[in-house]
């Protein structure tokens, strides 16, 4: 009883923040409502027993993405006012879209078909709950079954990262850096100078 | 859990039902957990002052009570009776919520924290995930004050402080990683007991090839708990106060028991990852004699000396050497200390599991 009145809490809360995210007025605001989804969403994972996800959840997207998305949103000052002008223009561009995908997402969840034995396929594939901790089951999976994959999956993101480095990097002249090689190498003969200077005279 | 749930149970017998007694129960466990938590940030915050005043040659709070002792709760006292001001262009919800926000993320993480052997209102099975996730939220707090207070300074100390943490985090990350591989669990308490004679009778994983790992830990904590070398986002020479600069009375006290909690809790993380929590420094039986509980504190007593010591003894390091550490010296070598853990385990085939 009271896993399901958390669940319909969580829920409702979660749907809630998910449509005022798009709905509010002011986009720190929005960001800060997709905070409040994520935790929601970290909820209904702890109410499913995967207590791992959860937390993965909240560390990766809560404690590092989000804070980047409101560094972001924060620093630029965007009129939203202005954006949202010219909305009534391209509505029905946005609902076209909207329903096309609709129609699409109809055709292939309609067109679904499960392969036979599937339950069976299900129940082997998961470890039993009391003997390995959910932690464990992902990391064999990840780690042990599937590490070419997983591998694959790093090297494109890798690959990703680089690029995205190389394309936005530029290099400028005039910029001071500190280079701590050269404090340190810094003698007092290269810093001082004693020079006799005859009076009247200057240097 | 069990101990003050069984003593529910004996004050009002089964009368009630199970799930009001569990409340009951667990509402108890947390109380006995937060109230000393409070009471420590207020004792704490005096012993900080005093460290800073040995240091500094001078006597420090020595008015109220016996030895000043009572100077934290005169000051809070004094800090309840003023006006909270909120500035005229503020964010009003936002900008009350983030102190709230400060002290809760400060007092949540202490739910998994063992302070001995089945002491713990929640022996979670992720216990050290959740306290990463719970330590690397509390930069929520700083950031929604530095905005909704509308000020540009405020705005500025919540920019440092979100790269700042955001930076560190990774190679906590790491050290964890490393920990966690020597363990095979990621349960708090199971992290402990690992630790108990680990090389020549000395418990902790600091005695061991882990001791890289528990500096770039220490520094890191202070990076994560907004100390100093690292209190860029408070800042006062620069940015006067930084995201605090709006705030008044409770509103700022919140700030500060949350920052304090924060730091013990960091102190309490410190000793149980790595000088292996309630288990006395060396496997020796008449060391078990002395509870757990007090070799713990003990600990974190000394952690927090550490913290005070160091804030007194160093500079604040400046924006792009802060970076520099956290990215070019910190994240290479904790990644190279995950390689090298895990190559050992492998090899030596230590690896638990």
């Amino acid at each position: 009883m009271v896993t399901a009145i958390t669940f319909y809490i969580l829920a409702a809360v979660l749907v809630t923040s998910g449509i005022m995210v798009v709905f509010s007025k002011n986009p720190v605001h929005s960001v800060l409502f997709l905070i409040l989804a994520f935790f929601n969403a970290a909820g209904l994972f702890v109410l499913l027993g995967a207590e791992f996800v959860a937390m993965i959840l909240v560390i990766v997207y809560v404690g590092a993405v989000a804070v980047m998305f409101l560094f972001v949103v924060m620093m630029l000052d965007i009129n939203f006012a202005e954006l949202r002008k010219g909305v009534m223009e391209y509505l029905w561009v946005g609902l076209l879209i909207g329903f096309i995908l609709l129609l699409e997402m109809i055709f292939i969840v309609g067109g679904w078909n499960m392969t036979d034995g599937i339950a069976t396929t299900i129940t082997a594939a998961t470890p039993p709950i009391n003997e390995v901790t959910n932690t464990e089951a992902i990391g064999r999976i990840l780690y042990t079954d599937n590490i070419f994959l997983f591998q694959l999956a790093g090297l494109i993101l890798l690959v990703a990262m680089i690029g995205a480095i190389v394309l936005t990097h530029r290099k400028r002249d005039g910029v001071k850096k500190q280079n701590i090689g050269d404090q340190v190498r810094r003698r007092r003969d290269d810093a001082y100078e004693a020079i006799d200077v005859k009076p009247g005279s200057g240097i | 859990m069990g101990k003050y749930f069984d003593i529910f149970v004996g004050w009002f017998g089964y009368k009630l039902d199970p799930w009001a007694l569990l409340t009951l129960g667990t509402i108890a466990n947390i109380l006995v957990v937060v109230l000393p938590v409070l009471l420590a940030v207020a004792m704490i915050v005096y012993v900080d002052r005093k460290v800073w005043a040995a240091i500094h040659l001078r006597k420090g709070p020595n008015i109220v009570g016996p030895f000043g002792l009572l100077q934290s709760f005169a000051d809070g006292l004094k800090v309840f009776l003023k006006e909270t001001i909120i500035p005229a262009g503020a964010n009003k919800f936002l900008f009350l919520l983030a102190p709230a926000l400060s002290l809760i993320f400060g007092l949540v993480g202490w739910a998994v924290m063992p302070f001995g052997e089945g002491m713990v209102i929640s022996d979670l099975n992720v216990g050290i995930l959740y306290l990463f996730a719970v330590s690397s939220l509390a930069v929520y707090g700083i950031i929604i004050a530095g905005w909704a207070s509308n000020s540009r300074y405020a705005f500025l100390g919540a920019m440092r402080s979100a790269a700042q943490m955001v930076s560190y985090e990774v190679s906590i990350g790491f050290v964890l990683v490393c920990v966690l591989m020597c363990v095979g669990s990621l349960n708090l308490t199971d992290i402990v007991l690992a630790q108990k004679n680990v090389m020549f009778g000395v418990n902790g994983y600091f005695f061991s090839g882990l001791f890289p790992m528990f500096i770039i830990f220490f520094v890191s904590a202070l990076a994560e708990t907004n100390r100093t070398p690292f209190d860029l986002p408070e800042a006062e020479e620069e940015i006067v106060a930084g995201f605090q600069i709006e705030y008044s009375s409770m509103a700022m006290a919140l700030f500060y028991l949350g920052e304090y909690a924060a730091i013990i809790l960091m102190c309490g993380m410190m000793a149980i990852l790595f000088f292996g929590g309630w288990l006395p420094p060396i496997d020796w039986a008449p060391l078990y004699a002395i509870p757990g509980i007090i070799w713990l504190l003990g600990k974190m007593a000394f952690f927090f000396f550490c913290f005070a010591w160091i804030k007194m003894s160093v500079p604040r390091y400046r924006y792009d050497q802060l970076m520099r550490l956290g990215w070019k010296v910190f994240l290479p070598v904790s990644l190279v200390w995950v390689v090298l853990t895990s190559g050992y385990l492998v090899y030596f085939g230590k690896l638990a599991g």
